[in-house]
């Protein structure tokens, strides 16, 4: 019994690597394993046919308790080119199990893939390797004989053989999948029945060729019992953006300006447009923000959504936002930076920007999301926060998070918290002007929107005067609102959960402290620690400002402190400033996750000062 | 017609004085009255510049933006607010200079929102660089030397753009002035109306061969739909189509009425010709209009036949399995 598999599918773009990829995942949570999965899609938009630029990856890890990312070197390796095995042969384990599509590695295929004359990759492959090749092309036309469908259509069901392979080895019921494949592929009778037959026939294979020596039984997780469905990251922003406005009882108003990785919450809120979820391809990202803007000051719940070139222009906006003192939700979908840097890569190189690229005294909350699931509580949580502080809130997720999907258990209406915005209701009394900047025990000023009779207030960019909002240049006055503002984002501590190490242990040697789409990884490799019985805890902040109140405590019941993160080193330079400890970094910048070997040994590394220090 | 007192509010009003914006914002304040527009309706939407400071000074909903983005926020508002009546308050620079983008895509999506754009040729607020109106050669404190580059004509820039109604008035021509922002706001999208603003600090007299009793019936032709083109004391000159090309007749060298081009509101080539008619004889009033549904419309339609979802369905999404204990 393995505890959990990572498997690997890759292909040309056209082979229907994601459909097949999406297929197992889902497959694999229904039958109660725990999944994580990652699609890599090519950078380019149409690289030819064949070549590496156009390979595309999807990663899955499947198995037990223990699966807390799409994981890092493949058990299992298909690829049906020889694009593919060049883009991903170093991502096998030693011992794994490479599955390749003979046809996908003739002389043609390997010279667009760019291998030199007479090179035999997989011939070399096979000397090191376990490996099973099959020439899926001549396989799916020999079992689709009977169908009058051309031979361009019937090569287009390579990938559902190899999902039968794959479904086989693992040990799952082939008629689960056939109804999958029923589901998605229903509009064309002869195009369904060519899947179905091709499924049957990888599924087949494996007994004629006697590859019973591959058969896997893989751990399954407890899940809680309850409904599920699966969330893909940025799909999870949006369904948060949604589901808090209807707890608010606002509309929601969304505006982007497409950048990848963000563009996909646009897609997914634009699929969802109607009364209550407006959105605004804006013409750019400083009129995204601005007309989000527009619409809180109408009374909905605005959000906007980028990455990191989009956000350095929303900077001048958010600016804005934080004196205007209405609600607004913005998110960055981080990648490799500066500039347009690594455009489909994970990077979290952003942090230093959310927290202080703007101008003037401007504080927002700063959330960061840690997995794709996660990015439904973290942006829900956002949302309340904007609402009821009445502050623009930033929400880090990163281009890992976006393209990962998880199992979710859904959660009921009620168990959601509620979100109550301060709407004004009724005039003010005896016919007074209407005060907008008066605050509450909290420091929150009233939501007063157009249509509201008696309520009509002018508000702007330049200094406001205390409680009645006009404009005011008195030098006092200024830093009693620079100071309100601040406090203000502050008291936002009140929305938070208390912070805990995974296990709860808030003391020991070594705690490494981790925020956003690192999570599994970290998790993963301290868990193993643990299991070897070192002395080490992993934290991982949700809420980057304004710092929780306990994680002062938690950090000074180690004897060290690292800080793991996919930058040059932001989040420790924080922790050291705020809490004047000496942090150590454990840093990445290459447009990758963290891999669990990589980070076991320079844990390991720390771990052993401690014992020597 | 309501009290136009009622739609100013208890600010002070800080502008040099002698300067133009104060006649816009009389009659801003007048033409409220007269449409008796609810005040907790309508909101006045700036940028930054001091033509920009208006909202402050009007008492209904207003917004001092950023600068060049009212017609962003404008855009993010009535989208989720169709229900309010919305005016936009923009200078030169704030709209055609660091504000184009969004200027241009507004026009072209037709958000309804009238525009009232002072042009004054000039950047007031941070004491007088040359703007993009500016003509070629204006000598400025950023342009000691005098400007490079031919200037924007901004009807003709907002008809580049897509615009659906282009007007232009002036602060010295009150009543023509209060007929263009009615006009501006009865119109189905988005109504440009360039308004000429003298800034007698840092840019005096910029309009004056149009705006002065003494020369403007000379150098101003006051267009009205269905009628010709005349101007000159008395009317006594005229503008006939040669071609393409605008030529300015006599009417004692026995030219009719019937020789003249005659305005049509509707036709938008010769909005064009209008548009670019800037030299020392130049067009007021409604250049083109054109109805066309408006951007908040088109996406309340969109909108209207889909079905809201509830937090359960939301949840839910398309596909779910059950784990069971
Ligand atoms: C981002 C930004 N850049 C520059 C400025 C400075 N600024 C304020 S108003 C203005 C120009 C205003 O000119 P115009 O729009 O013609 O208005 P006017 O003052 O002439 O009415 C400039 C450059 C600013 N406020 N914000
Ligand atoms: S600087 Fe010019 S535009 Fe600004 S208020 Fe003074 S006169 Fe008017
Ligand atoms: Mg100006």
């Amino acid at each position: 019994m393995q505890s959990e598999v990572t498997v690997l599918f890759a292909g040309d773009s056209g082979d229907g690597i994601q459909l097949i990829g999406n297929a197992f995942a889902q497959k694999s949570a229904e039958a109660g394993h725990s999944v994580s999965t990652f699609s890599d899609f090519p950078a380019e938009i149409r690289a030819p046919q064949g070549t590496v630029p156009g390979v595309s990856g999807f990663k899955l890890q499947f198995g037990g308790e223990s699966v807390y990312t799409a994981g890092d070197k493949a058990d299992v390796l298909v690829v049906m080119n020889a694009a593919a095995y060049k883009k991903y042969a170093g991502h096998l384990k030693p011992d794994g199990i490479l599955i390749a599509n003979e046809s996908g590695f003739d002389g043609r295929n390997l010279a667009l893939a760019g291998y030199d004359n007479g090179a035999e990759p997989l011939a070399e492959a096979r000397a090191s390797q376990r490996v099973i090749s099959v020439d899926i092309k001549k396989n799916v036309q020999a079992a689709l004989l009977e169908l009058p469908l051309g031979t361009a259509e019937k090569n287009r069901t390579k990938n559902m053989y190899v999902l039968g392979l794959l479904a086989w080895m693992y040990q799952r019921p082939a008629q689960d999948f056939e109804k999958y494949i029923q589901e998605k592929l229903a509009k064309s009778k002869n195009v369904l029945e060519a899947n179905q037959m091709a499924f049957r026939a990888g599924y087949g294979l494996a007994e004629t060729m006697e590859l019973a020596a591959f058969k896997t039984e893989v751990s399954r997780a407890t899940p809680a019992p309850g409904v599920y469905r699966t969330l893909v990251g940025n799909q999870a922003v949006a369904l948060a953006l949604m589901v808090a406005a209807k707890k608010a009882n606002r509309p929601l108003f969304f505006a982007g300006y497409p950048i990848t990785p963000a563009s996909d919450i646009l897609h997914e809120l634009a699929r969802h447009r109607n009364s209550d979820c407006l959105t605004f391809q804006a013409e750019d990202e400083i009129a995204a923000a601005v007309a989000a803007l527009g619409a809180a000051f109408g009374g909905s719940l605005a959000a906007t959504a980028s990455s990191g070139p989009g956000i350095s222009l929303k900077s001048e906006a958010l600016g804005f936002a934080v004196t205007l003192e209405l609600p607004l939700v913005v998110i960055n979908v981080q990648r490799g930076g500066p500039s347009t840097g690594l455009p489909t890569k994970t990077e979290q190189s952003d942090l230093m920007q959310a927290l202080y690229g703007r101008h003037g005294e401007a504080q927002m909350p700063v959330l960061a999301a840690r997995s794709a699931t996660d990015a439904f509580e973290t942006v829900f949580l956002a949302a309340k926060i904007a609402l009821e502080a009445m502050t623009p809130v930033m929400v880090l997720s990163d281009g890992y998070i976006s393209n990962s999907a998880e199992a979710w258990l859904i959660p009921s209406e009620d168990e959601l918290p509620s979100i109550a915005p301060p709407m004004v209701d009724g005039t003010p009394a005896d016919g007074n002007p209407f005060e907008p900047f008066v605050r509450d025990a909290f420091g929150v000023r009233p939501w007063a929107c157009p249509g509201q009779e008696g309520l009509e207030h002018r508000i702007g960019g330049l200094e406001k005067e205390k409680n009645t909002g006009n404009i005011s240049y008195d030098p006092a006055n200024h830093e009693e609102m620079v100071m309100a503002r601040a406090a203000k984002v502050q008291a936002a501590t009140r929305f938070y959960s208390p912070t805990q190490t995974d296990s709860g242990n808030n003391s020991g040697d070594l705690l490494v402290v981790g925020w956003g789409g690192t999570y599994g990884s970290i998790k993963a490799v301290v868990e193993k620690l643990q299991g070897k019985h070192y002395s080490i805890e992993h934290v991982h902040l949700r809420h980057i400002h304004p710092l929780p109140e306990d994680f002062g405590n938690i950090l000074r019941g180690f004897k060290r402190v690292v800080v793991a993160e996919l930058n040059h080193g932001q989040l420790v330079n924080l922790i050291r400033s705020t809490y004047l400890i000496d942090a150590h970094r454990l840093t990445k910048i290459q447009g990758q996750p963290f891999e669990e070997a990589e980070l076991k040994s320079a844990l390991k590394t720390h771990l052993q000062a401690i014992q020597h220090g | 017609m309501a009290n136009p007192r009622d739609y100013a509010s208890d600010q002070e009003v800080r502008w040099c004085p002698g300067c133009g914006d104060y006649s816009v914002l009389k009659q801003f304040h007048t033409v409220l009255a007269h449409l008796e527009l609810p005040r907790h309706k309508t909101v006045v939407v700036s940028g930054i510049g001091c033509s920009s400071r208006l909202p402050y000074y009007v008492n209904t909903f207003g917004v001092h933006s950023i600068h060049g983005r009212a017609t962003a926020f404008v855009t993010g508002l009535v989208l989720a607010r169709p229900d309010l009546d919305v005016w936009i308050v923009t200078g030169d620079g704030d709209a055609l200079s660091i504000g184009g983008n969004h200027l241009i895509h507004l026009l072209r999506r037709n958000v309804k929102a009238p525009i009232l754009l002072f042009n004054n040729e000039i950047y007031g607020l941070t004491k007088g660089q040359v703007s993009p109106t500016s003509p070629e050669g204006q000598v400025s404190k950023s342009s000691p030397d005098g400007a490079l580059g031919s200037p924007f004509m901004p009807p003709a820039l907002a008809l580049g753009a897509g615009a659906s109604f282009v007007a232009r008035a002036m602060d010295r021509d009150p009543e023509h002035l209060r007929l263009m922002m009615i006009r501006a706001h009865e119109h189905s999208g988005s109504a440009f109306l360039e308004i000429y603003q003298n800034c007698n600090v840092f840019n005096d007299g910029a309009f004056h061969l149009f705006t002065e009793k003494e020369s403007r019936a000379h150098h101003s032709v006051y267009l009205t739909h269905g009628q010709p083109l005349l101007f000159g004391i008395e009317n006594s000159m005229g503008i006939r189509l040669d071609g393409f090309t605008p030529r300015t007749v006599n009417l004692s060298d026995g030219y009719s009425h019937d020789d003249l081009w005659i305005h049509d509101e509707k036709d938008p080539i010769k909005a064009h010709l209008l548009a670019r008619m800037h030299q020392e004889i130049r067009p007021f009033g409604v250049l083109y209009a054109e109805n066309r549904p408006s951007f908040q419309s088109l996406a309340q339609n969109l909108s209207s036949d889909k079905k809201a979802e509830s937090i359960e369905q939301l949840l839910q999404g398309s596909r779910t399995w059950i784990q069971s204990e």
